[in-house]
């Protein structure tokens, strides 16, 4: 029985709207007791002084290349950068090889998480066989083995009746559809956002409503089918707005947003450099400010990373042959505090919430994202003034990518605890 | 000038004029052979051609040997680029060789400018994507000034697929530079409305004829069939719209001038008459190119051996 006792921290719990300073004593997998003075024997002591102790973070949107692209990343390298970057559980995306299409491959992710990640890791199960778009997927099944979710990410589902039945099957398993948002005909091979900078850079441009008219579909679909739907890294201000609309219409509908899509607009890409080359691109500046207004009135219900981790020699390449994806675990609650708390959009207690408890109401975690007794005994504990110097270099992620190297935050994760275990600190 | 020359769009106006005037010393006299100078000699210039360009490799060939330097020209077919080297190796490869300079032609909008980042090689650019080709834009200012006394004031009209067009976009950032009133024309799906703020004193037009009253000069633009990735205007229209032809020439000013980097489309983007009249300076572009690749290699490979002439 392995017991942690965290002293003095600011506690802070969106459920309850907790927001204090306490000692939270932890107990194996459980939180034991939340209180002032508390305790222990036998405890090892975390003194958190000065810090936020928070519910583990949790993204719902990761991509970690295991099984089939373990030199881009694994679940335990992915996992670990996780931990650094202060989340406790992560959502895994069906791209593999093979594609996370039925239940074996399911399994195969829990195992291998099991025996190597850092972190809790939630599968997200295919829509689609192989993610073409076609047949469904064994959705009941991997529901079954584990999935919290179903997506076809980066291969968006193209055709509307297919995801209509998708929709509807999900529905009667509570499963929540993730959408890539995105009209594959309209992008046609675009690179970066289109707009002025892909005109001036000779670069193929994805026009916003790629991404608009997709969002309008699937609000549409889930008001026919009354699916749970989840729109990933919402890019465009006119998404969010239609997002904001089903919401107030009593849809279930929900949407996460990137750390780069609130703090980089394409007039912020470093020409020609594929480390600010990601799906949906970043947008214009006027998108980003919708996305953080949209942040601060509510219609965000988390931030997630779509960490995509890519080997340099994929992304060493000419902008419009590299692949598309940065990694994102260990800077987003740094750009997640800058863009939104440092800069008075947003409470501490808020953001929190989009880390947390966000994630875990859609993903139907009811044990996580939230401090309480009987709750699970995952933590992050950051510290919101921390001044540090993001090196790409010394990332625990396999890959590189990241337009954020050599930034200097204002605020990180200090230590990481899972399942009652401290497994990651500064 | 910087270590290459990867655009017209960060390139000072009195760096365009240094060059554009050098240009001019290199032109050839009517029944003059040219001599070969020895203002690079001992240096070693590649051409690294990853698309195919008759007309602007040769041109750069030909700019090295006058100067006296050592020109070796690479294409794509043949080479390991076929055998599915990375760019970034094959630079790398050819920068041990240390050469003074790389002349690029690429297919991918920025190859240069990211290569740029990665090797102490001065790169210029003879073409990148949709992007730019500066020297391109350099030799048509020298063209136009052959026949006007300065660029400021001029009415340039610029015709054709604009948004796939380096060599519109070059152009647009020299001669704005200058002062100059650009209009450009095109279908609207060639002709995103973003141009208009793309460089000071440019406007849009979907109507050639709009487009050319009162021009000094008609730039006419290939129509790149090859970076269309779908039909962007209905087939078989293009000409009956936007194909200059003898009767717009009325509409400009009387000693109008018609460029065209080439190679032409005879009767897709321009009439046969209007290619081989009067007002066709599209041979004297091909010839300044060579006078223009020369002041352009001399400035970066030889910045103080200009009076050596």
């Amino acid at each position: 029985m392995a017991k942690l006792l965290i002293k003095n921290g600011r506690i802070i719990d969106p459920a309850s709207q907790h927001d204090a300073v306490a000692d939270i004593l932890i107990k194996d997998s459980y939180i034991v007791r939340i209180g002032q003075n508390l305790h222990a024997i036998a405890a090892t002591l975390f003194d958190a002084t000065g810090l936020v102790v928070a519910p583990g973070f949790i993204d719902m949107h990761v991509h970690l290349r295991e099984p089939g692209f373990e030199h881009a990343e694994t679940i335990e390298s992915g996992s670990r950068a996780a931990a650094a970057g202060g989340f406790t559980s992560i959502c895994a995306m069906p791209n593999t090889q093979p594609v996370n299409d039925d239940a074996t491959v399911t399994r195969y992710m829990l195992e291998r998480a099991r025996r190597f990640a850092l972190t809790n890791v939630f599968p997200i199960g295919a829509i689609t066989k192989n993610s073409a778009g076609e047949e469904l997927a064994a959705i009941g099944s991997m529901k079954n083995a584990g999935a919290v979710a179903i997506s076809d990410d980066g291969r968006p589902v193209m055709n509307s009746r297919v995801m209509r039945r998708a929709m509807e099957f999900a529905r009667a398993f509570d499963l929540p559809v993730i959408d890539h948002c995105e009209d594959l005909n309209l992008s046609a091979d675009g690179d970066m956002h289109e707009g002025f900078e892909s005109v001036r850079l000779g670069l193929r441009g994805i026009p916003s409503s790629s991404e608009d008219v997709m969002v309008a579909r699937d609000i549409l679909l889930a008001e026919v089918t009354g699916a749970r739907f989840h729109a990933a890294h919402v890019s465009t201000g006119r998404s969010l707005e239609m997002i904001a609309a089903a919401k107030a219409r009593g849809l279930a509908v929900s949407c996460e947003v990137t750390p780069h899509h609130i703090s980089l607009a394409d007039s912020d890409i470093l020409p020609y450099d594929s480390n600010y080359k990601m799906r949906p691109p970043l947008r214009s500046a006027s998108d980003v400010a919708a996305l953080v207004a949209g942040v601060a009135a509510g219609s965000v219900d988390a931030v997630a990373t779509d960490h995509a981790p890519h080997p340099g020699s994929e992304k060493m390449q000419e902008f419009e042959k590299c692949p598309f994806g940065v990694i994102g675990l260990e800077t987003a609650l740094a750009v997640a505090l800058e863009r939104l708390v440092h800069s008075g959009k947003i409470s501490l207690l808020r953001l929190v919430e989009l880390f947390t408890l966000g994630p875990a109401r859609i993903l139907g975690l009811a044990s996580r994202g939230r401090l309480c007794p009987g709750a699970a005994s995952d933590v992050t504990i950051f510290d919101p003034e921390l001044v540090w110097t993001y090196d790409v270099n010394r990332s625990l992620s396999k890959s590189r990518n990241s337009p954020f190297h050599g930034k200097t935050f204002r605020g990180g994760p200090v230590a990481t605890v899972v399942n009652g275990a401290i497994v990651w600190r500064r | 000038m910087p270590a290459g020359l990867l655009g017209i769009e960060g390139l000072e106006r009195s760096e365009i004029e240094a060059i554009l005037n050098r240009a001019k010393d290199f032109q050839p006299f009517e029944n003059h052979t040219f001599k070969r100078l020895d203002i690079l000699r001992g240096k070693m210039i590649v051409n690294l051609f990853y698309e195919s360009s008759t007309r602007t490799r040769t041109s750069f060939e030909i700019a090295a040997k006058r100067l006296g330097a050592d020109a070796v020209s690479i294409t794509a077919a043949g080479s390991s680029v076929s055998k599915g080297e990375s760019l970034v190796d094959t630079l790398n490869t050819l920068a041990a060789m240390r050469p003074d300079a790389i002349v690029m032609r690429h297919g991918a909008s920025g190859a240069p400018h990211f290569l740029a980042r990665h090797l102490p090689t001065p790169i210029i650019n003879a073409g990148d994507g949709t992007h730019e080709h500066p020297t391109q834009a350099l030799l048509d200012a020298r063209t136009i000034l052959d026949q006007r006394p300065s660029l400021e004031g001029l009415r340039v009209a610029i015709i054709g697929d604009i948004a796939h067009s380096r060599v519109a976009r070059s152009n647009i950032y020299l001669l704005s530079k200058f002062g100059v009133d650009i209009v450009l024309c095109g279908p609207a799906s060639l002709l995103p409305a973003e141009l208009a703020q793309i460089a000071p004193g440019v406007r849009l037009t979907y109507d050639i004829r709009e487009a050319i009253r009162d021009a000094d000069v008609i730039m006419m633009l290939r129509v790149q069939l090859e970076r269309q990735h779908e039909a962007a205007f209905p087939s078989g229209e293009y000409f009956q719209f936007y194909g200059l032809r003898l009767e717009h020439l009325d509409l400009a000013k009387p000693d109008v001038i018609v460029m065209h980097p080439g190679p032409i489309n005879r009767g897709r983007e321009i009439s046969s008459e209007v290619a081989d009249s009067q007002r066709s300076v599209i041979l004297n572009q091909v010839e300044n190119g060579v006078a223009v690749r020369m002041a352009v290699l001399e400035r970066i490979l030889s910045p103080h051996g200009q009076t050596s002439h």
